[in-house]
């Protein structure tokens, strides 16, 4: 599950490659990759799945509410909308030329960090606050307060 | 980069797009595991960005990129608030599995 995140994840970052946007290729694999991944392979190892019966919580019998079939199909007939939509939708946007062309390959790496620090100050900021503030209640919720010794 | 490379169309990016954002949906559906549902959360916020950055291709002032890069940045905390709360659920449930959690419900 993991390794197919990591996989599509990388190559995400390889179409923003051919999308033109290198800045947000290396954003994506240094973000992603190597904090999202492994952020989410430490939860896959903290909670192990099978679940031993001498703690189960309640004792009633557990039948499986969710239908698979049903969500298979729902999420297939909503690509299937959203290729009917694509293929009809005929952009009058695509036809200029694209960025690559133009800027004849040149990087992105600076109009972006003119504009984070000129025109999109304030979100940049906010960013900023946000991230130390989801720091900080990250580790708020997960330490635990109460003393180990109450295990038994 | 030499010029008789044409770029992909971008027809395939927003493909591809729907593809991730279908298979992510299908994933938050079907799986009762919360970490699971967490990578198809991760799946769908990685469509939005690449059809940000399909559609700023051909905007000179790349502001597609940067509300991607936004998009980045609040899904980075977001994977790392909602990693807490499971462990923090885990810990009481003893379980990751959604149904179970259900103290809320009624």
């Amino acid at each position: 599950m993991a390794l197919g995140l990591f996989a599509s994840l990388l190559g995400v970052a390889a179409l923003y490659v051919l999308a033109g946007a290198d800045f947000l290729a290396v954003t994506q694999i240094m973000v992603y990759v190597g904090g999202v991944l492994v952020l989410l392979i430490f939860g896959i190892m903290l909670t192990k799945k099978s679940q031993s019966p001498d703690n189960q919580l309640k004792n009633y019998v557990l039948t499986s509410n969710i239908n698979q079939f049903w969500g298979v199909v729902v999420s297939l007939s909503i690509f299937g909308i959203l290729f009917v939509a694509i293929l009809t939708a005929n952009f009058s946007f695509f036809e200029r030329p694209t960025n690559v062309e133009q800027s004849a390959g040149a990087s992105t790496v600076q109009p972006i960090g003119m504009s984070l620090l000129t025109t999109h100050l304030l979100p940049f900021e906010i960013a900023s606050i946000l991230l130390m503030v989801a720091l900080m209640g990250a580790t708020y919720i997960a330490t635990s307060k109460t003393k180990p010794d109450n295990d038994e | 980069m030499t010029s008789d490379l044409t770029p992909l169309p971008s027809f395939y990016f927003l493909m591809v797009a729907a593809a991730l954002f279908s298979i992510g949906l299908g994933v938050i559906v079907t799986k009762r595991n919360a970490v699971a549902v967490l990578i198809g959360i991760e799946l769908i916020l990685n469509a939005v960005n690449l059809n940000l950055v399909t559609f700023s291709r051909h905007d000179p002032s790349l502001r597609g990129q940067l509300f991607a890069l936004f998009v980045i940045v609040v899904a980075a905390a977001e994977a790392a608030i909602a990693l807490a709360i499971v462990l923090k659920t885990y810990q009481y449930f003893r379980t990751a599995d959604l149904d179970q959690v259900s103290d809320l419900k009624n």
